[in-house]
């Protein structure tokens, strides 16, 4: 009667395949090529500043990065000793990058609080169409202005900070000289950073969870109760993520310093005094008189300062993608 | 069932007793601290903000306490503090508005943007020579960064929203490291490569090779924004028609998004228009009009204000004043500019 | 032979001849549950009460005319098709409608006799009598399970002498002690959806609240969490006054006391008709109430 029924055979998948057309094939490539000219252009410069500063780095080794002398000096059979060692300029960069991640980031926190859960909707939009201003306004704007609108109410405000304060190391002086300082050059770079900060961190707010926001209401939670037990939390991260993109724009500034700081070769601490550096600004200080080895050394101070940017702005991307774009 | 008589209210809004108290909190707060100021040696603006901000905590604590409690002046403090951030921050940028124009605007002239540098120096008054040849340099700057970057930009751009190859994850990553690169090491890297390696010297033409490698991320990033808006269908639909991918990019992608893609440009000039140190490496600069573009210093605009800074006399920090506001009137410009075309939304 | 309030068990009244048209199970249950109500051992204050609510979402006119009386130790549930205000209306119970932003409201909602709309009130202290469970459970993740429960408290500022006795307490009412209790300080993200949905329960009890308002709150849970939680609205009507917005009709019936059916036409939404839960469902006065009960449209 019966033989056995056929048992279900289910097919393989079929492979589909498309050979796309020659002027496609033509357009992608053409597309990818210019693509990875980003690639082509970090790598040319690191390459290029590496072998232009290459003799630098033999000559002075690790303590290029640690030493603190930066002096040329020919004798009298011109011979040349050099020391090139960028410690004090390094730890500068550092000081006044905190100084203004100091002031920065509460104030820009509080303003995307304000923008994003007290402002009323023109206000709103008047104070946001202020902050995309400040980040289009010029570093050198910010130089002019640093020196001569900040600088003598930053002068005054250090003074204040001296007498109540400078029993504490960083606030004394070894002499009553304000202008020009760390203080004064960390409150510039933190009014060039303000906007990054806010602008990252208004949008992370504005991501929380309406549910949550929701529930901490229900429960009978204030404005502040809601924004700390679930705003602040939930964007953590994105405000830390948006002070390291600031802290990567700090790092490299050079103009907006130079103009309202005393570069000196020496590691300051004392905030409040004429004396202080960052890489950026001693490239540019330095270039116009140095000769052959000099630029040598400049092209790795460059290198350096490219490296230690590219790796603050890698993690402050990678922690700003992570946290934007997952919606915890 | 008649509801036109009903009368809508918002019990929570704040009522006009709630204006008045609030109100009533800020003038007796201003006074506080004017009081303060004048009967101790506080002075300055500095004191007035500290204590008009104290007084007025603690005085609409006062009216709130009775009715919410501790959360309740916990809540009205971060209510205020937040708003001072803000009032802060906007203090800031209207300073450095309000210092550029009321400084700058005294040294415009009809000389000061007709004429060069080259008979007059940095420290002669005002009247004698002008900036000219700054914004002759500063143009061609621009127009060689534009050249280069706008289409590197819009073609990595579409490499990431169009082609999406496997390689999408690295470029993205690589557009995002570039925009972290420092001016400063965009002109070193210029003159270290070219500068040092070949015949050529400082002209515009370097000058806008550094600035494109500041020009691109901005362009990039802002473009792919502005593609991943257009709408999925219009792709398809072309792809449908049996238009191959590069014609549905051409022909109806690129265009839907045209406007936005002119904004992604003009963001990413109004970012390097005002680029200095970059300058001070592959352009130099000079007094006077250099019309060839490839061949010798030039003359541009935040070179002009970075001398008349480092200058030190009050003629030559007038003139980086002056310099400074004609930048910003273009950068302000290019920003209005900007929104205008980016308002526009994809044509469907 | 039969007192008033006997029911025989097909679950109609023996005195008239019911119009009914309900398939007996709705009815069936609604009448098992009324049955099963032992009477109220402690109702708190007088309940609540809207009169003549109204509501606006701008312009648009999304509620009108609701008046309803909760008595206090009772479930109410409210139902409907989407989209006839419903959740609208719950929210103007707890005065979370006017979280979104260009909404007005008419009409009072009385707590205790006390109109909580009126001006100068503190509505934080509202919240805390009249707490809600939503929909979606969400509890806070960066809380553990112990912090979230206490999270109420902590909001409002509230002392409490004797924490662990709340959270046991709490979490034991929701149901939820047993699975829990030995891990407190757990993340909540890591709990099952029906397990938060009963964290939030517990967290709602924390501040020991009046009324109860819950929308939807099974709707996003499967059946066997559905079941435990409406076990757990059984045993809190005894202690507080529930009011239940339900897309399921036999949800309904097997949880409430009385039943709210809204209705809207294209226009407002309005409460058609509330009655005991099982009249509703066995004898609807309204011709709409019935229809929908029915299952001829919803």
């Amino acid at each position: 009667m019966s033989i056995d029924t056929p048992a279900k055979v289910i097919p393989a998948a079929r492979k589909i395949t498309t050979k796309p057309r020659v002027s496609d094939q033509i357009f992608r490539a053409i597309v990818t090529t210019f693509s990875f000219s980003a690639l082509l252009i970090l790598s040319l410069i690191a390459i290029f500043l590496l072998s232009k500063g290459f003799a630098t780095l033999k000559a002075q080794g690790l303590g290029f990065i640690t030493n603190f002398e930066w002096s040329v000096v020919v004798d009298d059979g011109g011979v040349e000793t050099a020391h090139f060692g960028l410690q004090a300029m390094l730890i500068g960069t550092v000081v006044i990058s905190f100084i203004a991640l100091f002031i920065a980031v509460p104030l820009s926190v509080f303003t995307a609080l304000f923008l994003t859960f007290y402002a009323p909707e023109r206000i709103k939009k008047l104070l946001v169409t202020l902050i995309d201003l400040m980040a289009a306004f010029p570093s050198i704007l910010y130089g002019l202005w640093g020196f001569f609108v900040l600088m003598p109410m930053a002068e005054y405000w250090a003074k204040l900070l001296h007498k109540w304060l400078g029993w504490i190391y960083i606030f004394d002086v070894p002499d009553a000289i304000y202008s020009r300082s760390p203080f004064i050059a960390g409150i510039v770079l933190s009014v060039m950073i303000i906007p990054i900060i806010t602008s990252v961190s208004r949008e992370v707010f504005s991501q929380t969870p309406l549910d949550r926001v929701q529930a901490a209401y229900a429960l009978g939670a204030t404005k502040w109760g809601m924004i700390r037990a679930v705003v602040l939390p939930f964007g953590a991260g994105g405000v830390v993520g948006g002070s390291m993109l600031g802290l990567g724009r700090a790092f490299g500034e050079t103009v907006a310093v130079f103009s309202v700081l005393n570069i000196v070769f020496r590691t300051n601490f004392q905030i409040l005094f004429t004396q202080g550096g960052n890489v950026a600004s001693m490239i540019i200080q330095k270039w116009g008189e140095a000769g052959p080895s000099e630029v040598s050394a400049l092209m790795a101070a460059g290198l350096v300062l490219f490296i230690l940017t590219l790796m603050v702005n890698f993690l402050a991307n990678a922690v700003v993608t992570r946290t934007v774009k997952s919606g915890r | 069932m008649s509801t036109s008589t009903v009368q809508k209210m918002r019990p929570w809004a704040a009522s006009p007793k709630d204006r008045a108290l609030t109100t009533l909190s800020v003038l007796l707060s201003v006074l506080t601290s004017v009081v303060i100021v004048a009967a101790t040696p506080m002075k300055g603006k500095l004191a007035y903000f500290a204590l008009f901000f104290l007084s007025w905590f603690v005085i609409d604590s006062l009216f709130v306490v009775r009715k919410q409690g501790a959360k309740g002046v916990r809540d009205g403090l971060a209510a205020k503090i937040t708003l001072f951030g803000a009032v802060i921050v906007s203090m800031a940028v209207f300073s450095i508005l309000f210092a550029t124009i009321s400084k700058g605007l005294k040294g415009i002239n009809f000389a000061f943007l007709s004429q060069n540098m080259h008979n007059a120096s940095l420290f002669d008054p005002i009247g004698k020579g002008g900036i000219l040849h700054a914004i002759l340099g500063t143009l061609m700057l621009i127009a060689f960064a534009i050249i280069f970057s706008v289409p590197m930009g819009i073609l990595t751009a579409l490499y990431l929203t169009e082609i999406k190859g496997k390689a999408a994850g690295l470029i993205q990553f690589l557009v995002q490291a570039m925009s972290g690169v420092p001016s400063v090491v965009a002109g070193l890297f210029i003159y270290a490569a070219i500068i040092l390696n070949t015949p050529l010297r400082s002209s515009a033409f370097l000058g806008g090779l550094a600035l494109t490698i500041l020009m691109v991320p901005t362009v990039t990033r802002t473009a792919q924004e502005v593609l991943n808006l257009v709408p999925q269908d219009l792709r398809e639909a072309g792809l449908a028609m049996g238009a191959t991918q590069w014609k549905t990019v051409a022909l109806v992608v690129v265009p839907a998004a045209r406007s936005g893609l002119i904004t992604a440009t003009i963001l990413g000039v109004a970012r390097i228009a005002g680029e200095t140190a970059p300058l001070l490496f592959t352009v130099g600069v000079f007094d006077s009009y250099n019309f060839n573009p490839f061949k010798g210093d030039q003359g541009t605009i935040p070179t002009v204000v970075w001398r008349g800074l480092l200058g030190g006399t009050p003629e030559s920090v007038q003139r980086a004043w002056s310099a400074i506001l004609v930048l910003l009137v273009v950068v302000l410009v290019m920003f209005v500019l900007a929104r205008a075309f980016g308002s526009k939304s994809p044509k469907k | 032979m039969s007192q008033i309030n006997h029911l025989d068990q097909n679950g109609t009244h023996m005195s008239d001849q019911p119009k009914d048209t309900t398939p007996s199970s709705l009815s069936d249950v609604a009448a098992k549950r009324a049955e099963s109500k032992i009477a109220g051992t402690q109702p708190l204050g007088t309940g609540l009460e809207a009169r003549g609510v109204h509501a606006w979402f701008d312009k648009h006119h999304a509620l009108e005319d609701v008046s309803l009386d909760f008595s206090a130790g009772t479930v109410t549930a409210l139902i409907g098709p989407s989209g006839c205000g419903k959740s609208t209306f719950i929210r103007t119970l707890n005065r979370m409608h006017e979280f979104i932003p260009h909404t007005s409201m008419a009409g009072q909602v009385l707590l205790d006799g006390k109109d909580i709309y009126e001006p100068g009130i503190d509505v934080t202290k509202i919240r805390l009598q009249i707490g809600m469970v939503f929909q979606k459970p969400n509890p806070f993740p960066s809380m553990t399970i112990g912090e979230n429960v206490l999270s109420g408290l902590k909001l409002a500022q509230l002392k409490v002498d004797n924490h662990e006795d709340l959270l046991e307490e709490c979490l034991t009412r929701a149901g939820l002690w047993t699975e829990v209790k030995d891990r407190l300080g757990a993340h909540a993200g890591g709990l099952s959806g029906g397990q938060q949905q009963r964290l939030c329960i517990a967290r709602a009890l924390a501040v020991k609240p009046k009324v109860l308002l819950m929308d939807e709150p099974c709707s996003a849970l499967d059946p066997g969490s559905t079941l435990r939680i409406e076990e757990t609205i059984s045993q809190l009507s005894k202690s507080m006054t529930i009011v239940i917005v339900t897309h399921n009709m036999q949800q309904a019936a097997r949880v409430s006391d009385y039943t709210a059916f809204f209705l809207s036409d294209g226009g407002p939404g309005q409460m058609i008709e509330v009655g005991p839960t099982n009249e509703i469902f066995s004898r609807p006065r309204d011709e709409r109430t019935e229809n929908y009960v029915t299952g001829r449209f919803g």
